[in-house]
């Protein structure tokens, strides 16, 4: 395998973004952010590739107005997926991979607040027998919460301290539109919101955007000091279907994990997690023990931009490695109902 | 670490029809999945990953269908990727599945690529207006006429030369078994047919399909075991924004670049002698001698000098679409992946009555957007030798 760093990183996250239903016109900003980080013009990309939603836009062919954000002429090497923008970054580091390119973009867009988004979720649904019932995200979520507070999995103290922790952290990230440290006892005296869920259990609606840089060997030591060298990569996915899997576990989360190489001496991780309790599912799931710093950012639960959100996470957890804080940071990034598919990146200081 | 080699080892489509009110989505790709492993041999089990592809997921009214999908089509415990990159998604998924293999990360990759219009309408999926982006309102053919006028007019093209290629296509698929469309037509019975977006006629353009296609790609190390794998020369994918004053929609610098440097890679400097078959997503007649022209088969403005001197036929000098292509099958997410597909079946001598003689290089091409997108790979009998 080639020696792959991420280099650049730039977000934005809005509680309402006042411009068009996709927030594609943030990647403009988005892109000179990363122009400046890296020195580089739009021919020193080797490869670029997005992640984001038709549905969320309203719309077909939704990720062709955000070309326009690239420039016109030369055309330029691309590809786009339907997910969450962290996988489009693994598509661009398969094309590095391959040789064919030493530098690549993968960048995500998406407007939540356009709709109302956790009915516009539902839609993710079997289309036969699930989608005509409209369970939502928020509803489906709070099943999965159910199920481990019944099991004796986690209790309401656990979720609200994952809460308070992250609040108290968001305080601190410019970025977040959710923040503000509370007490465990605070939070538990909100009312419900989707019952075991409080509205601070679940991730506000978020609009926004991201772009990650990637750049192979010696391309990466002359952006950075301190590349985020990817040592681990690799994702998985579960059954959609509720009925046939346990939702207090994530089996697909400890496949990538095991497939990335494994967990061990990480000492900060970027949970992907849009509920309070699915952190500790997904903490159980990667084996992070108690001495894992999780989500100094506040994670999701301070601003989740749909189809961008778990590319944020690579972002926060490769920062963590610029800036000398930690040798050894793992990014993680969700998609589906209730945690179906993950995507793991283990990055290191040295190679 | 260089670029692993891989290959094609297993093909499979489904029949297309306009409505499989047999089939449920799940059903579909099954079909033309499980028609894919048998041919390599392989369970699904045995997979390492799975890349689904589909056009936009109004076209079916299914958010994200693949996560729906994950457990019928096997990918639960797997890697799953869901690729879209407009009509030459096809190609781009066939493209991304090659690169798992290619960077070294799996070994067995299966990939998918459907579309049951029939669940939704495309029409109206492409007609959701967009605030600050001028509507077309007039569907793919309503975008496209002004260009192949625009054709007309800088090649000097004689006005029959859409119903050759119309003819020679339609007439083509009664050679597939798999093909949507099978009517015998003449060039006097295209020219007869009802002017849709002039100079489009109703036989010039492309059905509306339900339809799957799935490709086994494999590691050298498994291709080399297997009976005929069509091994990948080069693959390649260029894009460029829709509308800007500065773009040639007739003959766009994205599909010139991505052709130049598809036959660089593959290491074929005469396109037309060095490949044996190609399988050109042609939605509307006329752009087989622009795609000709675009893709370094022909010199500009002379493409349908091919087209017209029966080149393009079965025993021409560059067979086009002898499956039938799109003007005979279009399930759109799928149509560039049968492109890719057909491409390979060319090339490990397996495509039946529709076979080129001695093909040992092809070309798959998909193409999407306002002719903006592309996607285009060469597979060969014998694996690259550069």
């Amino acid at each position: 395998m080639r020696d792959v760093a991420i280099v650049g990183f730039a977000q934005r996250q809005l509680q309402g973004f006042d411009g068009s239903p996709m927030c594609a016109e943030l990647l403009v900003p988005i892109f000179s952010e990363i122009y400046e980080q890296t020195g580089w013009t739009k021919a020193d990309v080797g490869f670029w590739c997005s992640g984001s939603s038709d549905y969320l836009a309203g719309r077909a062919f939704s990720f062709v107005s955000a070309i326009d954000t690239i420039g016109v002429l030369p055309p330029v090497n691309e590809s786009h997926v339907e997910m969450d923008a962290a996988w489009a970054l693994y598509e661009a580091w398969l094309k590095i991979q391959t040789g064919d390119v030493d530098t690549a973009v993968a960048f995500g867009f998406g407007k939540s607040s356009a709709g109302q988004l956790r009915r516009t979720l539902a839609m993710q649904l079997d289309p036969y027998t699930m989608t005509p019932l409209w369970p939502d995200t928020v509803s489906l979520a709070a099943l999965q919460a159910r199920a481990g507070l019944d099991a004796g999995l986690w209790d309401e103290k656990e979720m609200a301290a994952v809460v308070s922790r992250s609040m108290a952290d968001a305080e601190s990230n410019p970025n977040a539109v959710r923040s503000g440290a509370r007490e465990v006892a605070e939070l538990l005296a909100k009312p419900m919101f989707s019952d075991p869920l409080r509205k601070h259990d679940c991730a506000p609606v978020t609009d926004g955007a991201v772009a990650l840089v990637l750049a192979a060997g010696d391309k990466a030591k002359e952006i950075r000091e301190n590349p985020a060298w990817i040592t681990g990569f690799a994702h998985n996915t579960d059954g959609l279907q509720l009925g046939t899997r346990d939702l207090t576990i994530s089996s697909s989360a400890e496949r990538a994990a095991q497939a990335a190489g494994g967990t061990d001496g990480v000492e900060v991780a970027e949970l992907h997690a849009p509920f309070s309790h699915q952190e500790l599912i997904l903490r159980a799931a990667l084996g992070l023990g108690d001495d894992v710093s999780i989500n100094p950012s506040g994670g999701a639960l301070s601003g989740n931009p749909m189809f961008a959100g778990g590319a944020i996470r690579f972002g926060e957890a490769a920062s963590r490695i610029w800036d000398g804080s930690a040798s050894k940071v793992l990014g993680h990034a969700t998609s589906g109902p209730a945690l179906q598919q993950n995507l793991v990146c283990v990055m290191e200081a040295n190679r | 670490m260089s670029k692993q080699l891989a290959a094609v080892i297993g093909v499979g489509q489904t029949h297309h029809r306009a409505k499989r009110e047999d089939l449920s989505m799940a059903g579909l790709c099954r079909e033309a999945m499980d028609r894919a492993l048998a041919d390599a041999g392989m369970t699904l089990d045995e997979i390492d990953a799975i890349v689904v592809g589909k056009a936009p997921d109004l076209f079916e009214g299914v958010m994200m269908p693949e996560l729906y999908l994950a457990e019928s089509l096997g990918a639960a415990g797997k890697p799953l990727l869901r690729v879209h990159t407009a009509g030459s998604v096809g190609g781009s998924t066939a493209i991304v599945a090659a690169s798992l293999v290619q960077a070294g990360v799996h070994r067995k990759v299966l990939t998918v690529a459907f579309e049951k219009q029939s669940e939704s309408n495309a029409m109206w999926a492409l007609s959701v207006p967009v605030p600050f982006i001028m509507p077309v309102h007039a569907g793919a053919g309503g975008y496209f006429a002004p260009h192949v006028r625009s054709y007309i007019r800088r090649s000097q093209a004689p006005t029959e030369i859409g119903a050759i290629v119309a003819a020679k296509d339609r007439t083509n698929a009664l050679k597939n078994p798999y093909a949507h469309l099978k009517e015998a037509k003449t060039v006097e019975d295209v020219l007869a047919s009802q002017m849709l977006w002039d100079p489009i006629r109703y036989d010039e353009t492309c059905p509306s399909s339900d339809g799957a296609c799935a490709l086994v790609i494999a590691h050298e190390d498994i291709a080399r075991g297997a009976a005929a794998p069509a091994w990948i020369h080069g693959t390649v994918m260029r894009s460029e924004p829709t509308t800007a004053a500065e773009r040639d929609q007739v003959n766009p610098q994205a599909g010139r670049e991505a052709a130049a440097a598809l036959w660089k890679q593959a290491g074929i400097t005469s396109p037309i002698d060095e490949i044996d078959a190609a399988e050109i997503y042609v939605p509307f007649s006329w752009f087989e001698p622009m795609w000709l022209e675009n893709l370094g088969f022909a010199e500009e403005g002379s493409g349908w000098k091919l087209t017209e001197a029966g080149e393009t036929s079965m025993t021409g000098k560059i067979p086009v679409n002898s499956s039938g292509g799109v003007l005979s099958s279009n399930p759109i997410g799928a149509s560039g992946m049968l492109r890719f597909a057909e491409a390979s079946l060319q090339v490990r001598g397996m495509a039946g009555e529709h076979q080129i003689d001695g093909a040992r290089r092809a070309l798959g091409h998909a193409y999407g957007g306002g002719s903006q997108f592309f996607s285009m790979w060469v597979v060969g009998a014998e694996p690259p030798s550069n």
